[in-house]
């Protein structure tokens, strides 16, 4: 529906829970008076400032970046700042929190069940050199290639669409989720990082990916084209070829080593102290 | 612990032995008015002068019990995995693990006996 | 691990079947778990009715004649239509899941491509074989007596 065709006023259903007051949430109806280019979450602020004050969301920075504002509208997981009303094409816009996870209240999950994952997964770069990582002698070499194996996984947000928006995760708290097992693939593939025995110890059991069913979902629905579908598949493919031996290991990246007896040309200025 | 990433694998590698060796079957069963193999008396699949005579083939009797282990481990492990993705506590995982291997051994003699008795039986026909 | 607290919200069971408006693909995995499940249940059934072979001539007659009714017949057709997709369909999966046809990593430039676009043509081609199988099966079901 173009936004010409929307009407003036355009009703939102949203699921509200208040945790003292009630014990199941419930559907609470309201009135938005719509304008082009307006998102959801413009939508909500209107409806806090000028009908219902009580009402909780997520959000910060507005602009799809921070991950803050996932919700189910219309159903599916996506980002409230990021979904024009317009592009919905109904005149009823139904928000609920995001499903899978616990309703603190109203629009606002619990997300610790998906960091307790994350965090199980070691999603930082684990190397033999602690003293190289506390005290930086200079940066690690990394080509445009070996980054581009992991650059796509490193723009995820945390906005839990992906999880929301799994059939696995629908039922089963021990899955980790898309975005654990992605982040877990974003440093395996990293050549900075030598964690992958130690991320492998987890991921060959429970924890691991042996649930994902390629349902593809979650690729579909993350707002920052993450593709966590396609991490998982390929995470699968390097765990089972280590486990024949024939994954292919590159050497850890090393320090850039300024090489020896070099001039610097005339007229080229020096590059400017370091600040650590 | 049994590690679900060997499991996960053996899944893939019986599902590919039940895709040659299931084909085969539907192959004889269903496509015997077009294709008409391993049915030397004719007709259809499941008459008794075809079966006998597939059942006294040692290469059928063999490929069966073959089928019949991928897919009962094939089709146990993915029941095992619906049920665990419920979300079951730890000790009734257990039992439940436990069970499906019962029962996944209990049918597999079950139906190697039936291939190898009719295997014994037709050949001293 | 903090506990989480709130009022749960797990789409369940229910979930593995819809609670949302999924694309094709989710589809796609709900009926392979609906059709492995039946063949499962097929399967368990099959072994013990053809273990009457073993038991000689009659006794596979009577095993055979007691499944030789239209609902036996339709219901094994069904059976065979859970095969035709459920096979072809794995093969899909067990070369995706093996990171085979998943396309490589990239820089997401909106609108995303994502691993569901690269097998969009395996998708089709499943879909296409499956109904291609089970027409053959229906003609030999029904029509080729």
């Amino acid at each position: 529906m173009s936004e010409n065709k929307l009407p003036e006023t355009i009703i939102f259903r949203i699921r509200r829970l208040a945790p003292r007051r009630a014990e199941k949430p419930s559907w609470g109806e309201y009135s938005v008076t719509y304008e082009p280019g307006m998102t959801v979450l413009d939508g909500l602020w209107q409806i806090k400032e000028r009908v219902d004050s009580t009402l909780a969301w997520r959000a910060s920075c507005r602009m799809g970046v921070c991950g803050s504002c996932g919700m189910f509208i219309n159903g599916r997981p996506r980002l409230g700042c990021n979904t024009q009303i317009s592009e919905l094409g109904t005149a009823v816009v139904t928000v609920a929190p995001l499903p899978n996870f616990p309703i603190i209240r109203d629009l606002v999950p619990d997300l610790r069940p998906m960091f307790d994952h994350h965090t199980a997964l070691s999603p930082y770069i684990i190397r033999d050199d602690v003293d190289e990582m506390e005290r930086p002698t200079g940066e690690f070499y990394q080509s445009a290639a070996e980054m581009e194996r992991y650059l796509q996984f490193s723009y995820c947000i945390k906005c839990a669409c992906c999880v929301a928006a799994c059939p696995t995760c629908a039922t089963d708290s021990e899955y980790p989720g898309p975005m654990a097992l992605t982040q877990a693939h974003r440093y395996n593939t990293d050549t900075r990082d030598d964690g992958f025995e130690h991320r492998q110890e987890v991921l060959a059991n429970e924890a691991g990916p042996w649930r994902c069913h390629f349902a593809g979902e979650c690729s579909r629905v993350c707002p920052k084209g993450v593709d966590p579908g396609k991490a998982i598949q390929l995470m699968r493919r390097e765990l089972v070829a280590d486990s024949f031996g024939l994954r292919h290991k590159t050497p850890v990246a090393e320090i850039n080593v300024k090489p020896d007896g070099i001039e610097r040309r005339p007229g080229i200025p020096a590059a400017p102290e370091p600040t650590l | 612990m049994i590690r679900d990433q060997k499991l996960w694998t053996w899944h893939l590698a019986a599902g590919m032995l039940i895709l040659l060796l299931l084909g085969l079957h539907m192959a004889i069963m269903h496509l015997d008015s077009l294709v008409g193999i391993f049915n030397p008396a004719g007709g259809h699949a499941i008459d008794w002068e075809n079966v006998a005579a597939r059942s006294q083939s040692l290469f059928f009797m063999v490929t069966y019990v073959l089928m019949l282990g991928a897919a009962l481990f094939h089709g146990l492990y993915g029941l095992r995995n619906i049920l665990f993705e419920l979300g079951p506590p730890s000790p009734l995982r257990q039992s439940l693990g436990w069970a499906l291997i019962l029962v996944g051994l209990g049918l597999f003699v079950f139906g190697t006996w039936a291939a190898w008795a009719s295997y014994q039986n037709t050949l001293s026909v | 691990m903090l506990e989480a607290k709130g009022h749960p919200n797990r789409l369940g069971i229910f979930g593995w079947f819809g609670g949302g408006r999924w694309g094709p693909d989710r589809y796609l995995y709900s009926l392979h778990r609906l059709t492995g499940l039946g063949l499962l249940t097929y399967f368990v059934l099959h072994i013990v009715l053809t273990s009457s072979r073993a038991l000689g001539q009659s006794a596979w007659q009577e095993s055979m004649a007691r499944v030789s009714g239209p609902i036996f017949v339709g219901g094994e057709f069904l059976v065979f239509m859970a095969f035709a997709f459920h096979a072809i369909n794995g093969v899909r999966l067990v070369f995706a899941e093996l990171g085979l046809g998943v396309g490589k990593p990239i820089e997401p430039v909106y609108p995303y491509k994502t691993v569901l676009d690269v097998q969009r043509p395996w998708v089709v081609t499943v879909l296409l074989l499956t109904g291609l199988l089970v027409l053959v099966g229906a003609l030999d079901f029904f029509v080729w007596q």
